[in-house]
């Protein structure tokens, strides 16, 4: 029985892609696939012999239902140059940002390219950044061409302004990891050097005892004057600015731990502490290296070049001309297709414009346009192409304008930080406790042993498991909700997570879901009406028609004649002796009609039997999601779209939430900055270009994306939107992230008490404080990494 | 027990060596992309086992 179910599971997956069929047709080599772009790209990998392809992983491709973009631009030169890394004669070496790359299937087959077309001279994948580097010959394959063969293998590659105007980021060498390479070596040599003296000498070795001393010494000069050279900038800025961060009290044990070691083996007193401070500073190091973890796929400051296409057609009087965006004049006619983006503010001069605005202001339908109406930049086309004269500038225009708004800046956000907190306290004690003890001996009358202590307090108390405990517990918490496909951009927003009591959401793309529409259908059908209508719309490939079949969930054989289907507007077809229309209010001529939203009516025979209507339906799990968020948390609702939906949201958030609608970008930014007078930690999610201002605003600014390639405002973490429903868990498990941080700090200052036990006295052996310095540290590592995915494994993250 | 300095220069040497490979080969890019080599290895295998099919 399991195996039957499996064998039609099997069955209606896209061979190429993975996804349900859900309509039949596109079948080649008893493989079915859900698209011709699925079927297409098999056809060419088969006829190219690759289909070793397919025998990598199953499903290796991704859907290509999705329209194909204009890449008529890349034969422009100037576009052209500012894409390629390198250009000489005969060949071009490009770096293309490729989103598709997921599996090994696709690393193979990029780095095939060459077998299907011998002008690609070597091509050459990075898995991590999802980049392809690829030399070819330009003069037998146009880059125009080779963007081409990509996208017809499925592998768009994704060209957007930011990149052309990338700067090269390449080489960016992390000085850091050199730093963390000297630190090692000198640890590693002088833990060997100090062995000697550990396990003590003889009396005929003791002439050894000052060359080890000062080889060590030799050691500890690179890790005092280069690794931990930032550790004295930062303690030097912070003292400027009067204020203490931690890396004051660990300068000052580096410092005192060089200059007693210093001392001591000049003045044959003893042999020093090099390799502690060696291993001090290399262990502070890998905690710095930890918490640097970047995504390299992902950018979390991206702004609206990288929304913009890199170029538009421009109509001349010599035909059409791609040109590239900060090219665009006044003046110029410019032609946008269906599914492009209007660069600049511009007046309609030609066709249907129903312009999808729901990035830009959150309306969830479409806007139509009268001819001579300014459309303003931003939106997207849906339907025929239009023709438009370019009324401003793009650095001008509307959007840009609301993007380089003063108030949308200057908002650099600084998280207050456990161990930022900590510090000021820590340091301050800990001088206390210093000159405490010091005094303590001088009063009794012996500096040497006043000194003594006075530096060993300094020595063990050096707060080395405290700078460690935040960076490696959040960074275990960033690579679990990384597992989940919630990015966050750095560890101290997982900190200020754990912090927030309000969350504000915005409406259309964020808690519904632009890829799922529901449908309702107004009016009334018989059983017989229902059977003329599914056998009307299952001629049409159209997405509303497929709904609507869907929605009629009937099955009918009528067989149908005189089926005419009018893009744009609708179809009409004859069955069983009756006439059927389907589409806008202008194809059946109804006039006008008060109604929202793309709405679709019926007319069987004279009789208009009514209309359906289309909305984005909620992401799956909102209402258990509100429900969990609920006890502990503010919630409110701000949108940028109208008020129709009101009731049904009103029964998913709680009473005494705020629902606000018709809200501009500048209005909801202001909303953000009222809840945070009040005292509020307010978190926002949302997820166009409407949003950016608030998500910047807000304490923690959450972008919601269907697609984490595509474009999304500048935030704080990006949250797939697959994982929407698990929203509540992410932030149940920051606030035990910084629970584990307030432990592990409590087991540091453990460590402390037992170390300045010793260290008051004046007693403390270099052995004791180079066993207890690397054990307090693994104890700190090791508590945090156990307790971070315990606590992770409790949320089922 | 002179030869002990001798020792003790040559293996700081040596370990020095290490130390500047290391850095080359962060320079030379060795450690930009730490994944996909790891794939690729895989690939040629699996082709020779089918051609031997």
């Amino acid at each position: 029985m399991a195996a039957i179910k499996e064998e039609v599971q099997r069955i209606e997956k896209c061979f190429h892609c993975g996804d349900r069929i859900e309509e039949t047709g596109y079948c080649l080599d008893d493989h079915d696939f859900c698209c011709l772009g699925c079927q297409t790209v098999y056809q060419v990998l088969q006829d190219g012999g690759m289909q070793q392809y397919y025998r990598y992983n199953q499903h290796p491709g991704k859907s290509n239902k999705e329209k194909q973009a204009d890449f008529s631009y890349l034969d422009e030169p100037q576009i052209a140059t500012k894409l390629v890394d390198f250009k000489d004669d005969k060949m071009t070496i490009i770096t293309f940002y490729i989103p598709a790359i997921h599996c090994s299937s696709c690393i193979w087959l990029l780095e095939n390219l060459y077998k299907l077309n011998p002008n690609v001279l070597q091509s050459r994948v990075d898995f991590m950044k999802k980049q392809a580097s690829i030399t070819f010959n330009h003069t037998l394959l146009p880059l125009k061409d080779l963007v081409y063969l990509l996208v017809n293998i499925g592998y768009d590659p994704k060209i957007t302004l930011q990149d052309v105007v990338k700067e090269g980021n390449k080489n960016n060498l992390n000085p850091l990891v050199a730093k963390i390479a000297v630190a090692g070596f000198c640890f590693g040599n002088s833990m060997l050097f100090s062995f000697p003296d550990y396990f003590g000498m003889g009396a005929f070795e003791k002439e050894y005892a000052s060359f080890f001393g000062y080889i060590n010494l030799a050691f500890g000069l690179p890790v005092l004057l280069y690794c931990a050279s930032d550790y004295f900038k930062s303690a030097y800025v912070s003292l400027k600015q009067k204020r203490l961060n931690l890396d004051v009290p660990l300068a000052l044990g580096i410092l005192v731990l060089f200059l007693r070691s210093a001392f001591e083996v000049i003045t044959q007193t003893g042999a020093g502490f090099t390799d502690t401070l060696c291993s001090l500073v290399f262990f502070i190091l890998i905690g710095k290296w930890v918490q640097q973890r970047t995504y390299y796929h992902i950018s979390f400051e991206r702004d609206y070049r990288s929304y913009f296409p890199v170029a538009v057609t421009v109509l001349t009087e010599n035909g059409d001309k791609p040109v590239q965006l900060a090219d665009i004049h006044i003046g110029d006619r410019i032609l946008v297709r269906n599914n492009e983006i209007i660069p600049a503010d511009a007046i309609l001069l030609k066709g249907d414009a129903a312009i999808d605005f729901s990035f830009v202001t959150g309306e969830s339908s479409p806007v139509s346009k009268t001819l001579g109406e300014i459309i303003y930049a931003g939106g997207r086309q849906t339907g025929e192409a239009i023709e438009l004269e370019v009324v401003k500038p793009i650095s001008q225009s509307y959007l840009t304008k609301l993007w380089n708004n003063e108030n949308y800046k200057d908002y650099d956000k600084h998280f207050q930080t456990f161990v930022n907190f900590i510090s000021k306290y820590f340091t301050v004690v800990l001088l206390a406790i210093a000159f405490f003890a010091a005094l303590y001996w001088a009063v009794d009358g012996s500096a040497n042993r006043a000194w003594g202590a006075f530096t060993a307090v300094l020595i063990i108390a050096c707060p080395c498991a405290l700078a460690l405990s935040s960076p490696f517990t959040l960074s275990a918490a960033l690579s679990i909700f990384d597992r989940n496909k919630f990015y966050v951009k750095n560890t101290a927003a997982i900190e200020q997570m754990a912090t927030i009591d309000t969350l504000v959401f915005d409406k259309t793309g964020t808690i519904s879901s632009p890829k799922a529409t529901s449908i309702y259908f107004e009016g009334a059908l018989t059983t017989k009406e229902k059977k003329l209508l599914n056998a009307t719309c299952r001629n049409s490939s159209h997405p509303l028609s497929r709904e609507i079949v869907k929605w009629l969930n009937v099955s009918s054989d009528i067989p149908v004649t005189n089926f005419k289907e009018f893009p744009g507007k609708g179809m009409t077809a004859e069955l069983a002796g009756q006439v059927v229309k389907v589409g806008s209010a202008n194809f059946l001529n109804i006039g006008k009609i008060k109604t929202d939203g793309s709405v679709v009516f019926v007319r069987i025979g004279d009789e208009l039997k009514g209309y359906f209507t289309m909305e984005q339906a909620w992401r799956a799990g909102l209402s258990a999601l509100i429900e969990d968020f609920k006890p502990r948390y503010d919630l409110h609702l701000i949108s940028g779209d109208n008020d129709r939906r009101l009731d049904a949201l009103k029964l998913i958030f709680p009473s005494a939430a705020c629902l606000i609608f018709n809200q501009s970008p500048m209005e909801k930014l202001g909303r953000i900055q009222k809840f945070q007078q009040e005292g509020k930690h307010v978190c926002m999610i949302g997820d166009g270009l409407n949003d950016a201002g608030a998500l910047r605003k807000a304490d923690l600014g959450i972008a919601v994306s269907d697609d984490i390639n595509n474009f999304s405002p500048g935030c704080d973490a990006i949250l797939d939107g697959e994982s929407f429903s698990k929203l509540s868990d992410f932030f149940a498990f920051s606030k035990d992230a910084v629970k584990v941080i307030h432990m592990s700090f409590g087991i540091s200052l453990l460590y402390n008490i037992i170390g300045l036990s010793f260290a008051i006295q004046g007693i403390m052996s270099p052995l004791f404080a180079a066993i207890l310095m690397p054990i307090s540290t693994v104890t700190i590592i090791s508590f945090t990494s156990l307790m971070t995915r315990w606590y992770a494994k409790r949320h089922k993250l | 027990m002179e030869i002990m300095y001798i020792l003790i220069g040559c293996s700081v040497l040596l370990a020095l060596v290490f130390l500047c490979a290391f850095f080359w080969a962060n320079k030379s890019g060795q450690h930009d992309d730490t994944y996909t080599p790891s794939v690729r290895i895989l690939f040629d295998d699996e082709i020779i086992e089918e051609e031997g099919k």
